[in-house]
């Protein structure tokens, strides 16, 4: 059944539209990241023009991100000043961001820059995850006590700030710091930017494990929020149409995967969330080096200029 | 089908019974205007919730002898064609042009092989064949020839997406004086109006044209959405995100007692 989109104007078939929202979705809900990083290179790839993938990936992940947090919530795996202080950082990087993407699509780089900053991005996570779960399961097969927090110089920032649910006592600069860098990227990639921001609750601020899924998916519900009204004012490239198909998909699929999640241990979990990062970050690179069939290719199509 | 495709015709063939009588009275005053007499099948492409493309039946008859060419423009614009080159190992937008006033669509249908009865100077004049289109550039300084590579290029990959056509339609004629053909608007088709001509030619040169004029535009749900989000862009933004919260926290609730 063929559905015409009326933001992206195209047409495209619901099932399609729908199979790919439950499968990421379903892999969303099992990873505890918004699925922005699989499903933006997705839409792209089916032809959806990358502005629109863009924009209308972030508002897809405000509902994703709002089940999943839901969920979190009602087990106490919520740390909400925690939250506040990185979706503080948060609003400031994704409003830089939706500015910087329009400029950058006048200039015609947007594109380029989209998938560099993925292959970048999902290189250096995919990577460091992969070395870091696989040292976590040596580690626990060889039953080796694990190493005590050590002190870095982030521990000297003034601003501290308890954060009681996360049994930390840190500078709140660091959170609003991860909270910008994660919001340009939901910005310029389309993503939520859970996979920057739970290794980087992981081991940049030393949360408990139990608790950085939860509160990552309360400050992305905000940042994609603040990306969908600012895109819809400045590049009106937000297809209501076509994030409904999405998430309609993509609620169910992330119900599934969460119960799914539950079954498989957390170093198991970071392996495979780790290749599937490097499989995505593989296949972006390639298409970057790899000779293309046109080199030239058509800016505004559709009149939008 | 057949229904379909006889109905025009005995439209047709009901108008050539009422223009014959005026036509030749009329033949001192306006004998060019009436040597052809086209109509569409429809004066209206809608694109509501399901549309995958369109099709448009265009329908006439022509006085006298003469081949037909038709040719369909879709609302112009501008069009900016980018050419990668590799630096360090990656493929980067290096250069561009951008070219003013194209049509955003090009259907052409004609009743033989263009070059068999069209003459060159002709076909340039009225923009008849893709090739023919008259460009124009903004800004650049680039040489004649890399201007023609960025040319076809334009042409090549409007093709690609289905707004330009790879080879004329065939316009099929039935007996001496009717015609028809059909054109098919691919599902990305822009909206605005078209502007459709029909040119007899004589002897390679044109002897008469008729415009025609189609819409295609957007109704329904598709209309109502569209014009909301660019008319009013704030509160398409906030809707979208309570949308989302909403549909979100239903989903949430739902598998909680499911």
């Amino acid at each position: 059944m063929q559905i015409y989109l009326p933001i992206a104007e195209i047409s495209v078939n619901v099932f399609l539209i729908l199979g790919m929202g439950g499968g990421v979705g379903f892999l969303s809900g099992l990873f505890g990241v918004g699925g922005g990083f699989l499903m933006t290179p997705l839409l792209i790839f089916i032809g959806i023009p990358p502005a629109v993938a863009v924009a209308t990936e972030a508002n897809q992940i405000v509902a994703s991100s709002m089940s999943g947090v839901l969920a979190h919530w009602r087990r106490g795996n919520v740390d909400f000043k925690m939250g506040f202080a990185l979706l503080i950082g948060g609003v400031i990087g994704s409003s830089f961001g939706v500015w910087l993407f329009a400029l950058l699509r006048g200039l015609g780089h947007l594109d380029l820059v989209i998938k560099i900053s993925y292959v970048g991005f999902l290189g250096i996570i995919g990577t460091l995850m992969l070395i870091e779960s696989g040292r976590a399961l040596l580690r626990r097969k060889q039953k080796a006590p694990p190493k005590r927090k050590t002190h870095y110089w982030m521990h000297g920032l003034p601003f501290k700030v308890r954060f009681r649910r996360s049994k930390l006592y840190i500078s709140a600069l660091l959170p609003i710091a991860i909270g910008i860098v994660v919001g340009l990227l939901a910005a310029i990639m389309g993503v939520g930017g859970g996979f920057v921001m739970v290794p980087a609750m992981i081991y940049l601020l030393g949360m408990p494990t139990s608790v950085v899924v939860g509160t990552s998916l309360f400050q992305i519900i905000f940042v994609t929020a603040n990306v969908t009204v600012l895109q819809s004012v400045n590049t009106q490239t937000v297809d209501i149409l076509l994030a409904l198909i999405l998430l309609a998909g993509g609620v169910i699929g992330a119900q599934f995967g969460a119960r799914a999640g539950n079954k498989l241990n957390g170093e198991q979990l970071r392996i495979l969330l780790a290749l599937m990062v490097l499989g995505v970050c593989g296949t972006i690179a390639f298409d970057l080096i790899a000779t293309p069939l046109d080199v030239f290719s058509l800016g505004a199509i559709g009149g939008h200029s | 089908m057949t229904n379909r495709f006889f109905l025009p015709f005995l439209a047709a063939l009901g108008l050539i019974g009422f223009m014959l009588p005026p036509a030749n009275a009329q033949s001192q005053t306006q004998p060019l205007h009436q040597d052809l007499v086209i109509d569409l099948s429809k004066s209206v492409v809608e694109i509501s919730t399901g549309f995958a493309g369109s099709e448009l039946l265009l329908f006439g008859v022509k006085n006298g002898p003469g081949d037909l060419v038709i040719v369909i423009k879709g609302p112009a614009g501008d069009e900016v064609v980018r050419r990668k080159e590799r630096v360090a190992g990656v493929w980067v937008n290096k250069d561009e042009v951008t070219f003013t006033d194209v049509p955003s669509y090009y259907g052409i249908a004609s009743s033989r092989p263009l070059n068999m009865f069209l003459n060159d100077k002709a076909a340039s004049d009225n923009q008849i064949g893709e090739d023919k289109i008259k460009i124009k550039t903004k800004n650049n300084n680039k040489s004649a020839e890399s201007l023609a590579e960025y040319h076809k290029a334009l042409i090549r990959n409007k093709r690609k997406i289905g707004l330009y056509t790879d080879k004329p339609e065939t316009i099929s004629l039935i007996g001496n004086q009717l015609f028809k053909t059909q054109i098919r608007f691919p599902a990305n088709v822009p909206v605005g109006t078209y502007d459709i001509k029909t040119y007899l030619v004589r002897d390679g040169n044109i002897s008469s044209v008729d415009t025609n004029l189609l819409k295609v535009e957007k109704i329904g749900a598709e209309a109502v959405i569209y014009s909301f989000a660019h008319r009013h862009s704030l509160a398409y933004g906030v809707f979208a995100v309570l949308m989302a919260l909403v549909t979100g926290w239903l989903a949430s609730v739902f598998f909680r007692k499911a």
